[in-house]
């Protein structure tokens, strides 16, 4: 940003000088081209991002059933419903479980899969290829995948023949409203998802690290192995691991999909963007408590966000270019 | 982590591992060949059960491989009359194309604004895209779903396509780029009597084709595979991306597993073939960029 800002400063002004020539004025006026080429994208984010929020402000004080042009206001009732509601405390309750597995087991997985890749002399292409491919399938078809096939609760699901092979009774995956194994289903084909796209970014860091350091450290008499990760790579990726486990705890805040088609019939395991897709589009459409569910989630994520930018500075991934 | 001693004469080669021995290698080689068959199971799934009969699916012993290839599996998503398969997937190519062009136009356009043309409130303008940073679209659906149904668009392309286009991190990571363009080539454009707008499409574009490739890449990934705002405008079956349609597959009363996978694997084959040509640019991308979405 302050990179931005000096350029700008240190610009002439061209806009001054063509004023005495009206022809080639309007092109050459920099306020006008500046106009030009942000005016279509403000004008639609305006028009999509910031009067949806303010509507949706308007709306939270109103009951709002099958109408957006509502008439009866309602005060804070639908905030207090809302926060009173079972329902969505619990779906709170379940992105926090969910956060607590799959940030770490993520950050873990890729972080290791990475240190995998890095070391290999041959194939190195072809096995990160191999990695990132799950990064072409979608949630949906993967939770089909999931529920179909790997953990079908019924004997003929990949999972639980597996288990029969060790003379294991069959598992009800997600038919089962107690945990842990409608949560094992869940964390896994998240984890698969998107373990790969971390990798990519955790490989891009260990190529960043300088080899010196490895070649003191050797000299030092430090053990090749636990010592060297523990001492010097760690450390070295320490940026790029607080960027995703962020970026891992936003994405996780969001699930929808997976949770969507995974336990379409259940009434466990409910996270709160399904709980706000209940409330704003199941039977009742109550777009007046949906809006005040949605703006409560946002300032939510808002606070996550700025506690992200107290640590690691605001505009992310300027800094660490 | 079972390595010996740095090899130092290899070590000056670009790769940056550190060398094993032959014990360590075989290690690091059998351990990444078992991550790496567990990561394929779920696409070697799809392929199996494809090409199978449900007999063989559902049967009392587990089959790694169809007796005999169902090729007959192909067309019957086509064929499904509860499901209009072949329109969900025109328009996912509809919309996924529509929307990367859309992003590509407008996000680019005014990252290049806000990076190179100076005015005097430019700074206030970027915060403001900053601060939809902090909101995440997804959260916001409802409300861009009272919106977009006001304006009448639900179930048509426009409401499919046109509120997803105004990104702002993609604006942002277009802006960050572009701060980072040289700038002599633009002053030599601007010699040349070209404005800022000729400059940018003769000049500042063709030269940043990788960018916009990478970016192109990740966004038709994540127009492909969206899933909630095709769910909440996609009301009739009409209006359904190949997504949504797969979707509907599990909640059907009869399950029909080979015609469901085989509609998973075609849903799928469309972004491997993406992945197989452009995974430079893809790699390069998030690389350089660090998120996609």
């Amino acid at each position: 940003m302050s990179t931005a800002a000096t350029r700008k400063v240190a610009q002439p002004a061209p806009a001054e000088v063509p004023r005495t020539r009206p022809r080639r004025s309007l092109r050459a006026s920099s306020t006008f081209n500046f106009w030009l080429f942000t005016g279509p994208f403000l004008i639609g984010l305006v028009i999509f991002v910031f009067v949806p929020i303010v509507w949706s402000m308007y709306l939270s004080f109103f009951e709002a059933r099958f109408t957006v042009t509502p008439s009866e206001f309602v005060g804070f009732a639908n905030y207090r419903q809302i926060l009173t509601d079972t329902d969505f405390r619990n779906s709170l309750v379940t992105f926090t479980v969910f956060a607590a597995f799959i940030v770490p087991a993520t950050w873990a997985l890729s972080l290791g899969l990475a240190l995998l890749v890095n070391r290999l002399r041959f194939m190195r292409a072809f096995f990160r290829s191999v990695f990132f491919l799950p990064t072409a399938c979608s949630y949906v078809a993967a939770a089909l995948i999931w529920k179909m096939s790997i953990f079908n609760g019924v004997r003929f699901g990949l999972a639980n023949t597996v288990l029969d092979w060790f003379g294991v009774e069959n598992i009800a995956w997600l038919a089962n409203p107690d945990p842990p194994w409608y949560w094992l289903v869940i964390v896994t084909v998240r984890l698969w998802l998107q373990s790969g796209f971390y990798m990519i970014l955790f490989l891009a860091a260990l190529q960043n690290i300088p080899q010196e350091l490895y070649e003191a450290a050797a000299i030092d008499g430090a053990k090749p192995g636990w010592q060297t990760f523990r001492y010097i790579t760690l450390p070295q990726l320490r940026a790029t691991s607080t960027a995703v486990i962020l970026l891992l705890l936003i994405a996780a805040y969001q699930a929808f999909d997976e949770f969507f088609n995974l336990l379409s019939k259940t009434t466990w395991g409910q996270p709160p963007l399904v709980e706000l897709y209940k409330m704003a589009l199941g039977e009742n459409q109550n777009y007046g408590a949906g809006s005040a569910g949605a703006l409560v989630l946002t300032l939510l994520i808002c606070v996550v966000t700025l506690l992200q930018g107290k640590i690691m500075g605001f505009g992310r991934g300027e800094e660490s270019k | 982590m079972t390595t010996t001693a740095p090899d130092i004469k290899k070590a000056t080669t670009p790769a940056r591992s550190r060398r094993g021995g032959v014990i360590g290698n075989t290690g690091l080689y059998v351990a990444t060949g078992i991550a790496g068959l567990l990561f394929l199971i779920p696409f070697y799934l799809i392929v199996r059960n494809a090409l199978m009969t449900d007999q063989e699916i559902t049967g009392e012993n587990w089959k790694w491989f169809p007796t005999d290839i169902q090729w007959g599996n192909i067309t019957e998503p086509f064929d499904d009359v509860t499901v209009d398969f072949a329109h969900a997937m025109w328009n996912s190519v509809v919309v996924a194309v529509l929307h990367t062009s859309g992003i590509l136009l407008v996000c680019s356009l005014a990252g290049y604004g806000l990076a190179r043309i100076p005015y005097k409130h430019a700074n206030k303008v970027f915060y403001a895209v900053l601060v939809t940073l902090m909101v995440p679209t997804a959260v916001t659906f409802v409300p861009s779903f009272v919106l977009v149904s006001s304006l009448g668009w639900v179930d048509s392309y426009r409401g499919l396509i046109i509120p997803g286009l105004f990104s702002g991190f993609t604006c942002f990571l277009f802006r960050q780029y572009f701060l980072g363009f040289p700038k002599e080539l633009e002053e030599a454009a601007r010699v040349d009597g070209l404005g800022y707008w000729g400059a940018y499409w003769r000049v500042v574009v063709p030269n940043s084709l990788n960018f916009f490739a990478a970016i192109a890449t990740i966004t038709f990934i994540n127009g492909w595979n969206a899933f909630l705002w095709p769910l909440v405008i996609g009301q009739d079956p009409s209006a359904w991306t190949v997504q949504v349609a797969l979707s509907s597959y599990m909640t059907n009363q009869t399950v029909n597993y080979h015609l469901i996978f085989m509609a998973t694997a075609i849903s799928i084959l469309p972004l491997l073939l993406v992945f197989l040509f452009l995974q430079r640019w893809l790699v390069q991308g998030i690389a350089q960029t660090g998120i996609k979405g």
